[in-house]
C-alpha cells in the first residue's frame, strides 16, 4: 500500500518544476520539543484531511515528562498524521515525509526506526548558526548521520521566517509548519484557517489571527522553495462522520450510555477521558468525581452505583492494582460498575505514555478469589464511543463489573467514524424506587441465570445490607458452607448465560479455514487485518478473527480454529520467543489472549507479540505472519534458531 | 436524577408510619457481652425513632471490623464493604442521592489506619453525614492488635513489649483538617451523652465526625478505667451552642466552658488528651458541602440528546 516516495528538491530555484505525485497511502509526522506545539499542528492537519474526504490515522509520541530536557532524542514530542485514499484503521509503518524542530528529536525518531528509508524532512535551520559552538556541533553531527541514513533533507529557516510575525517562536512555528505541510498536500486553506479558529477559539482572537499569518507564510515558504507535492486522492462520503480521539469517544460515548457519574484520579493515558467530562459533563448533569486516590474513585462510582444508576471510573494499570479489592467487593455484592483502563506499559509505572495491552490477564483474573465479571474491549475509536452503553446495559443487567479495556494507541489515536444515530434508550431508565414486593429476596438468583433484581435505597421493603461477606439470598452473612457454593455458582452462571447470547466472531479472510489463523484483541485490528489483506495479496494463506468480549468469551472459537492448520494471537504484550534461552514449550510465557486462548480452546495457539512502546506496523506484522505460516516453520525447523 | 426521585418520593408519601425502635433494629448483634459497639446501636436506633427516619431513606456504610458488622444489626439499608473504605462508598451514595440519611462507621483500624486518607479528605469534602468512629484502641476482630490509637506502652499481640509510638489522636488530626465543621467526642459508657452526641451529629448539616471512646470487652477491657471509675477524669464541654446532655450535671461536676465556634481553643482542648473531655470541640454550618457544587439538575433523555449533537458539531466531517 505504501509506496515509497520521490525526493524533494534541496535547492530552491524561482524557475524550479513543482512535481506532484499521487499517493494512495502516506504518513506525515512532526517532531519538536515538548511545548513547540507539534500536536496541535498535526492534529488540524489531520481533522483538515478528514474533512477533506481522506481516511486518516493521528497518533501522537508523547514523551513521559512535561518538559524533558530540550533537543534530546528521547523527548521527542509530535504526531504523526497517515492519510490514505481509503479508511485507515491503524498509524501505518514509517514516516514518508517529517517535519523536526530540532535535529536530536528527529535523531530520536530516526534511531527508533520511525522514518522511512528515503523519507522527506523538513528540518529547522537555526541550529546551524547558533551562538552555541556545541550546538552547532551537534546539528552537523546529526545531519551528517540524517544523511548517511538516506533521507532528503530541506533545510528550512523556521525560526527566522517565524520571527518575522512572532517575538517567540516557539509559538508558532507549528503554524508555519502546518502551513509547508497544507502546501505539500494542497490542503484546503479556507478549512484549515477554519479549523485554527476552532482549535484556539478558547484564546483571544489575536491568537487566531497570529497563527493564520504564521500559516500563510509557511505555505508561501513552501510554494517559493518547495519542489514536490502529493495528492492523496478523497473519498466520496456522503454519510456524517465525527474525528475524535479515543479517550474522547469514550467520554461522550459514556454521555450516550445515559452515565451520570465519573469518578477518577489522575493517570496516564486516561486522564483526557476526564478533562473532556470536566469540560462537558454538567451539560447532562453528570459528575466528574477527582478522589483523593484510585481507590477512593472506586469506592464512590460503587456507592454511586449502589444507591441508583450504574457510576463508573476511569483509570489506567497501576490504578486497576489499585482498584482490585473493591472490584471485588462490587462483584461479590453485585453492584454494577464500568471501569474504563486505558492500559499503557507496564508493570509498575511502566511506560506511561506508551501503548501495550498487558493488562488483559490481570483485568480478568487480578481479584482474589473467584470473582466473575465481563471485560471488554473497543477495537476501534468508533468502538470506543458505543463500547461504554454496551458496558453500562451489561453492568445493570448482570448486576457486575464490565472491565473496558482501551488503551494508549485508542486514546491518542485520532480517526473520523460514521456520526451516531443516537438514541434515547441507550440511556437506560431510572432507577427503581417503587415498594418491594413482600417476601422478595435482594438476590432472588433465577438458578437458571443467575440474575437477580437489585433493591436501591429509598425502595421500602427493600431494606438489607449488601455485604462482601459471604452471603444469601437475603444478604445475610453465610454461616452454613453450601451457601457459598450456591453464590458462586450464580455469580458464574450470570457470565455463562451472557456468554450465550453472544455471537461467533466474524472471519477475516477464509471462513472455511486455511494455513493460518490470526487472533486478535482490542487496538490492534486495523494493523492486524491490513497486515492480513497484505499477505494474502502476497498469497499467503492467512485470516484474522477480532475478539472484543474476553471475559465471557464468544462461543464458537474451537470450531473455528479447528479449520485452520495453525492459530496465532498477535499482541502488544510480552511473550518469551521459542528458542530464548531456557524456554520450553511448557515453560514459555506466551502473549496473554493466547494463554487464554489455549486454556479455553484446548488448541495449541502460538503468539507473535511486540512491547516497543508503539502500535504495531502492519509490514512488522506481515513479517512475523510469513515467519509463523506452518509451511515456513517447518522448513526453520532443524535450522539454527533464527537472530530476533 | 436525585430531584426526579425526591419528587417521585413525594408522591409516594401519603402513609402515616409511625417508627418506634424496634422497626429499625434488625438480628440480634453477635458482638461480644459488654462491647461498647452495642451502646452504640441503641443509641443509633433510638436517634432513628426519635427523628422518625424512614428505615428505606436511611443508609449506614461501614467498612471491616468488629464495629463495622453494625449495619447488619439495623433494619435500614446498610452497605458492608472492605477495610478502610466506608467514606469513599458512603460519599458516592450522598453524591448520587443526597436526600439518603447516611451514616458511617468505622473501627480504629479502619478510620485512623487504613483509610486514613479517605478520613483526611472525606472531613476536606464535608458531604453531609454522620460519621462514627468507634474508637477502642485495638484491632478486636483479628485478635488483639496494636492500631494507631493503642496506648503508648499497651501491650498487643503484634508489639508485646507494648506499643512503640505514642497514641495518635484522632479529634486533633480531624480538627487540623481544613473544612472541618463538626468535631465531637462522647464515650459508650455514657448512654445519655452519646445519644446527644449523635442527634446533634446528625442534626448538623455537613460532615459530623464523632469520635466514641470504647472499651473491648476482651483486648482493653480496662483502657478507660479510670475515666469510668471516677467521673472527676472526665471534663464535659459546656456551651449553649455545644451539645446538652441532661441529667449528667450531678455526676459529672467538671465541665469547660468552650464556644464550639472557637477552633483554636478546640484545638487546644484536644491536644490535651491528660483527661477524657466529652462534648463538641468544633462545629461550622457554613463550611462548603462538596455535594452542593454537585448538585445538578436533571436532564432527560432527549435533552441530552439535543446537547450531545450539539457537542458533535465541534467534531463533525
Amino acid at each position: 500500500m505504501a509506496m515509497k516516495l520521490p525526493t524533494v528538491g534541496e535547492t530552491p530555484a524561482a524557475d524550479r518544476e513543482v512535481r506532484v505525485r499521487t499517493v494512495s497511502d502516506l504518513s506525515v509526522e512532526v517532531v519538536s520539543d515538548s511545548g513547540e506545539g507539534a500536536q496541535k499542528c498535526g492534529q488540524i492537519f489531520g481533522a483538515v484531511s478528514a474533512k477533506m474526504g481522506n481516511g486518516v490515522w493521528t497518533v501522537e509520541i508523547i514523551p513521559a515528562e512535561v518538559e524533558p530536557p530540550p533537543r534530546s532524542p528521547a523527548g521527542a514530542s509530535g504526531i504523526r498524521i497517515r492519510l490514505g485514499d481509503t479508511e485507515v484503521t491503524n498509524w501505518g509503518d514509517e514516516t514518508d515525509v517529517a517535519v523536526a524542530f530540532n535535529e536530536q528529536v528527529l535523531l530520536g525518531r530516526h534511531r527508533l526506526g520511525g522514518l522511512r528509508e528515503g523519507a522527506t524532512v523538513l528540518l529547522e535551520s537555526m541550529w546551524k548558526t547558533h551562538p552555541d559552538p556545541d550546538i552547532q556541533t551537534q546539528y552537523r553531527a546529526g545531519l551528517e548521520e540524517l544523511q548517511e541514513a538516506g533521507y532528503r533533507i530541506v533545510e528550512v529557516p523556521m525560526e527566522e521566517q517565524c520571527l518575522t510575525v512572532v517575538d517567540n517562536p516557539r509559538r508558532g512555528k507549528n503554524m508555519f509548519a502546518l502551513g509547508m505541510l497544507s502546501w505539500m498536500f494542497e490542503r484546503d486553506l479556507d478549512r484549515v484557517r477554519e479549523q485554527i479558529a476552532q482549535a484556539f477559539r478558547k484564546k483571544a482572537a489575536a491568537v487566531t489571527e497570529r497563527n493564520h499569518r504564521l500559516l500563510e507564510l509557511g505555505y508561501a515558504w513552501a510554494a517559493d522553495h518547495l519542489g514536490e507535492r502529493w495528492v492523496v486522492p478523497t473519498m466520496d462520503e456522503d454519510r456524517p462522520h465525527l474525528v475524535m480521539n479515543g479517550n474522547e469517544a469514550v467520554a461522550l460515548g459514556a454521555v450516550a450510555a445515559g452515565l451520570e457519574l465519573a469518578a477518577m484520579y489522575p493517570i496516564t493515558p486516561a486522564t483526557s477521558v476526564s478533562h473532556m467530562l470536566g469540560d462537558v459533563f454538567h451539560r447532562f448533569g453528570g459528575v466528574v468525581h477527582q478522589a483523593e486516590d484510585e481507590i477512593a474513585a472506586a469506592g464512590v462510582a460503587i456507592g454511586a452505583s449502589y444507591a441508583g444508576k450504574c457510576s463508573f471510573t476511569i483509570t489506567s494499570g497501576p490504578g486497576m492494582a489499585l482498584k482490585t479489592e473493591f472490584l471485588g467487593l462490587a462483584i461479590m455484592a453485585e453492584i454494577p460498575l464500568v471501569v474504563v483502563d486505558v492500559q499503557r506499559g507496564g508493570p509498575s509505572t511502566g511506560l506511561p505514555t506508551k501503548v501495550e495491552q498487558s493488562d488483559l490477564l490481570a483485568a480478568l483474573f487480578g481479584q482474589p478469589g473467584d470473582a466473575p465479571h465481563v471485560v471488554v474491549a473497543p477495537a476501534t475509536i468508533e468502538e470506543c464511543f458505543h463500547v461504554m452503553t454496551t458496558a453500562r446495559r451489561v453492568a445493570e443487567a448482570l448486576r457486575t463489573v464490565v472491565i473496558v479495556l482501551s488503551d494508549a494507541n485508542l486514546a491518542t489515536g485520532v480517526a473520523p467514524f460514521p456520526r451516531p444515530e443516537l438514541l434515547p434508550a441507550w440511556q437506560g431508565g431510572p432507577p427503581e424506587i417503587l415498594p418491594v414486593p413482600d417476601g422478595m429476596a435482594p438476590y432472588q438468583w433465577d438458578p437458571r441465570t443467575g440474575v437477580s433484581r437489585r433493591f436501591l435505597p429509598g425502595q421500602a421493603g427493600g431494606e438489607h445490607t449488601v455485604t462482601g461477606l459471604a452471603h444469601d439470598e437475603r444478604s445475610k452473612v453465610a454461616y452454613d458452607s453450601s451457601i457459598n457454593e450456591r453464590a458462586s455458582a450464580m455469580r458464574s452462571r450470570k457470565l455463562a448465560a451472557f456468554a450465550s447470547t453472544l455471537l461467533a466472531p466474524d472471519v477475516n479472510g477464509d471462513a472455511e479455514g486455511g494455513d493460518l489463523l490470526v487472533v486478535g484483541w482490542g487496538s490492534t485490528k486495523g494493523a492486524i487485518e491490513e497486515a492480513v489483506s497484505r499477505a494474502r495479496a502476497e498469497g499467503l494463506s492467512v485470516s484474522s478473527l477480532h475478539i472484543t468480549f474476553l471475559s465471557p468469551l464468544p462461543p464458537g472459537l474451537a470450531q473455528i480454529f479447528s479449520r485452520f492448520r495453525k492459530v496465532m494471537t498477535v499482541e502488544i504484550n510480552y511473550s518469551d520467543r521459542k528458542g530464548d534461552p531456557f524456554v520450553t514449550e511448557t515453560n514459555r510465557r506466551r502473549g496473554q489472549l493466547s494463554w487464554l486462548l489455549r486454556g479455553a480452546t484446548l488448541v495449541d495457539v502460538d503468539c507473535w507479540t511486540r512491547v516497543m512502546g508503539e502500535p504495531l506496523r502492519p509490514a512488522r506484522i506481515v513479517e512475523a505472519l510469513r515467519d509463523h505460516m506452518p509451511v515456513a516453520e517447518l522448513a526453520a525447523a532443524g535450522a539454527e534458531v533464527a537472530e530476533l | 436524577m436525585s430531584e426526579s426521585c425526591s419528587l417521585l418520593h413525594a408522591a409516594l408519601d401519603d402513609d402515616d408510619r409511625v417508627f418506634e425502635m424496634a422497626d429499625y433494629q434488625g438480628p440480634v448483634a453477635r458482638w461480644c457481652a459488654g462491647c461498647g459497639d452495642h451502646s452504640v446501636l441503641t443509641a443509633a436506633q433510638r436517634l432513628l425513632a426519635d427523628e422518625q427516619l424512614r428505615p428505606e431513606n436511611t443508609v449506614f456504610v461501614s467498612g471491616i471490623g468488629c464495629s463495622s458488622r453494625f449495619p447488619h444489626y439495623m433494619k435500614t439499608y446498610g452497605f458492608h464493604g472492605i477495610h478502610g473504605r466506608a467514606l469513599p462508598v458512603a460519599t458516592g451514595v450522598k453524591l448520587q442521592r443526597p436526600e439518603l440519611d447516611v451514616f458511617v462507621v468505622m473501627g480504629d483500624g479502619d478510620c485512623v489506619s487504613i483509610g486514613a486518607a479517605h478520613w483526611i479528605h472525606a472531613i476536606r469534602y464535608n458531604v453531609d453525614m454522620v460519621a462514627l468512629l468507634l474508637d477502642n484502641n485495638i484491632y478486636g476482630l483479628t485478635k488483639k492488635q496494636t492500631s494507631p490509637t493503642t496506648p503508648q506502652g499497651y501491650s498487643s499481640n503484634t508489639q508485646p513489649l507494648g506499643s512503640w509510638l505514642p497514641a495518635m489522636n484522632p479529634l486533633e488530626a480531624t480538627l487540623g483538617v481544613t473544612n472541618a465543621s463538626f468535631v465531637a467526642q462522647t464515650a459508650e459508657w455514657v448512654p445519655a451523652h452519646l445519644f446527644a452526641t449523635l442527634k446533634a451529629a446528625h442534626a448538623h448539616r455537613g460532615f459530623s465526625f464523632v469520635r466514641i471512646l470504647q472499651r473491648c470487652p476482651h483486648f482493653t477491657p480496662d483502657i478507660f478505667d479510670q475515666a469510668v471509675k471516677d467521673p472527676n477524669r472526665v471534663e464535659l464541654l459546656e456551651h449553649p451552642e455545644g451539645i446538652a446532655a441532661p441529667g449528667l450535671e450531678k455526676l459529672y461536676t467538671h465541665r469547660i466552658r468552650h464556644d464550639p465556634a472557637d477552633i483554636h481553643r478546640a484545638r487546644e482542648l484536644a491536644e490535651d488528651s491528660s483527661t477524657v473531655r466529652l462534648g463538641l470541640f468544633f462545629r461550622d454550618e457554613r463550611r462548603p458541602r462538596y455535594e452542593e457544587t454537585r448538585e445538578l439538575p436533571h436532564h432527560s433523555a432527549a435533552d441530552k440528546i439535543e446537547v450531545l449533537e450539539e457537542m458533535f458539531e465541534r467534531y463533525a466531517v
